[in-house]
């Protein structure tokens, strides 16, 4: 935990005084961004369309149908976006970044990095790092489209609700808030992802074995940090956003 | 000029070195043998602060590596060059990118030299027309000469050597050896290289420390090691086994 710190202290040391690496930025950001887009595109899809009939089933027993899409788009925007596209990007590319550090470790790149007067941190944390960083809140936008286009599609076409209705309310009650509280989490949890991810990697044990256990390690401590980390930034932001 | 005072290093309870002394000399070439094992990659890494000792300092052109954090050590590491035991060349960048990349980190940025340089580095290891091919197209005996070409290429003052020729067919192997010795007398390089191979260490190594349990057991010229009349030395560079020490352990 302590050392996690330190690491973190040295990305944001070397963001602020070295040249960031643009090329292999573009390369991370490009795997870690673009082709994450359709696992987050399916679980936003399938969330949405579930979340959508599940809550019009129990609010057309009260007659409130027309609350529907105003709960999925709030719960969406700010948590289940925000979160399930952490979930999905931790085990996606905090996995790949574990795996790909820890082989690098094993192997003496790194140490073979260290010699040839290059910093490991300058380049391969920090491109990682703000690479998730970056990626994070776009992925949870997109999480948050498809999610609510699912769950209106469902609900006009199956579910007979008010397509006009259903809209007008989500306009009125999704508030700026609402939106900036999503992004500000999915930012906390690409750091979250990019952080530990690199951790793992860098301090991986020796062998395949210990590669292994790196990238399992990175994944399981990512997904706790971001289900724990996302109940306190609920609590805390809405502080501070909503006075 | 490098100076190595009673380093000690232990991992865990695996005492690797104990109390070494060395020095280098600028220009001089250095050989290190021992068995298997004995901690001479460990040494190896200590010259260029990958591996902090335990107790006892490096120091390099009088500054002590101990005292340095890992950004202080970048800029020291720029007059190394080193060949990794397995070569660990970066596998998600073809060959000539690998060649190229010490280059492009010591500020060089004009394409067309860095391929010049690149190309002539591939001719010296001898192996034209590689420059496009990805590592897991290359035999480990190639990795290891693209390894090398990527120690030298930026013309460093101190190239550390891990086994330059283990692996090699023997006429690889004597072209390594002089291609080593010609970086060597052209620029003036000191160069320290852990071998196992006794002609080459004979060739390349105007000095020889035989490393032994961790210590250095014995430090001196060359002529001086082959003609060594210590039974451990002779036994050494000759290459047989010694039965009773065998059974004793
Ligand atoms: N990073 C490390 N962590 C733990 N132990 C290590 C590490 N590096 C080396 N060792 C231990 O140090 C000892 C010496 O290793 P070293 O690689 O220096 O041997 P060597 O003399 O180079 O042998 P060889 O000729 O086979 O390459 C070994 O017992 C090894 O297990
Ligand atoms: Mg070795």
């Amino acid at each position: 935990m302590g050392s996690i710190v330190l690491l973190a202290g040295e990305v944001f040391r070397s963001l602020f005084t070295t040249r960031l690496h643009w090329d292999e930025f573009i390369k991370q950001l490009h795997f870690i961004g673009w082709k994450s887009q359709v696992i987050v595109l399916t679980t936003g899809a399938s969330t949405g369309m579930v979340f959508c009939a599940q809550t019009f089933f129990q609010f057309h027993k009260m007659k409130m149908d027309n609350a529907t899409l105003t709960v999925v788009g709030i719960a969406m925007i700010t948590e289940l976006g925000p979160v399930l596209a952490g979930l999905m990007v931790a085990g996606r590319v905090g996995a790949a970044i574990a795996a790909e550090l820890g082989t690098m470790r094993v192997t003496e790149q790194i140490d073979a990095l260290r010699t040839m007067a290059t910093h490991p941190v300058d380049y391969l944390v920090v491109p990682r790092f703000l690479a998730t960083v970056i990626a994070m809140p776009l992925l949870t936008v997109l999480t948050w489209a498809v999610g609510i286009a699912a769950a209106y599609v469902l609900g006009i076409t199956v579910l007979g609700l008010e397509g006009a209705y259903g809209l007008r309310h989500l306009y009125f009650f999704v508030d700026v808030q609402d939106v900036m509280l999503g992004c500000i989490k999915a930012v906390f949890f690409g750091g979250i992802i990019g952080l530990i991810g690199c951790y793992r990697g860098l301090n991986c044990g020796e062998g395949a074995e210990g590669v292994g256990r790196a990238t399992n390690q990175a994944v399981v401590q990512s997904c706790i940090a971001i289900l724990v980390s996302n109940f306190f930034l609920t609590l805390f932001l809405r502080g501070l956003l909503y006075p | 000029m490098i100076e190595v005072d009673n380093i000690s290093k232990s991992f865990g309870n695996n005492v690797v070195l104990r109390e070494v002394s060395f020095r280098v000399a600028e220009g001089e070439s250095l050989a290190i043998i021992g068995r298997s094992g004995t901690g001479k990659s460990v040494v190896l890494k200590h010259l260029v602060g990958l591996m902090m000792p335990d107790a006892g300092t490096v120091r390099v052109q009088g500054a002590s590596l101990n005292e340095m954090n890992e950004r202080e050590l970048l800029t020291v590491r720029r007059q190394f060059g080193m060949l990794f035991q397995g070569a660990a060349l970066f596998d998600s960048m073809n060959v000539f990118e690998n060649i190229a990349f010490p280059l492009r980190r010591s500020g060089v940025t004009d394409e067309a030299e860095i391929e010049q340089r690149v190309m002539e580095m591939l001719r010296l290891v001898e192996m034209p027309g590689v420059e496009s091919n990805l590592l897991s197209e290359l035999s480990g005996g190639m990795r290891k000469r693209v390894g090398l070409a990527r120690a030298i290429v930026h013309r460093p003052t101190i190239i550390l050597y891990d086994e330059p020729t283990t692996g090699l067919d023997p006429v690889v192997s004597d072209s390594i050896d002089q291609l080593m010795r010609r970086v060597r007398d052209q620029f003036n390089i000191t160069s320290i290289v852990i071998t196992h191979d006794m002609r080459s260490a004979r060739r390349i190594g105007q000095r020889i420390i035989y490393l032994r349990e961790g210590q250095v057991y014995l430090d001196a010229p060359a002529d001086e090691v082959f003609n060594s009349s210590d039974p451990v030395i002779s036994r050494f560079v000759k290459g047989e086994a010694d039965l009773k020490e065998e059974e004793l352990l």
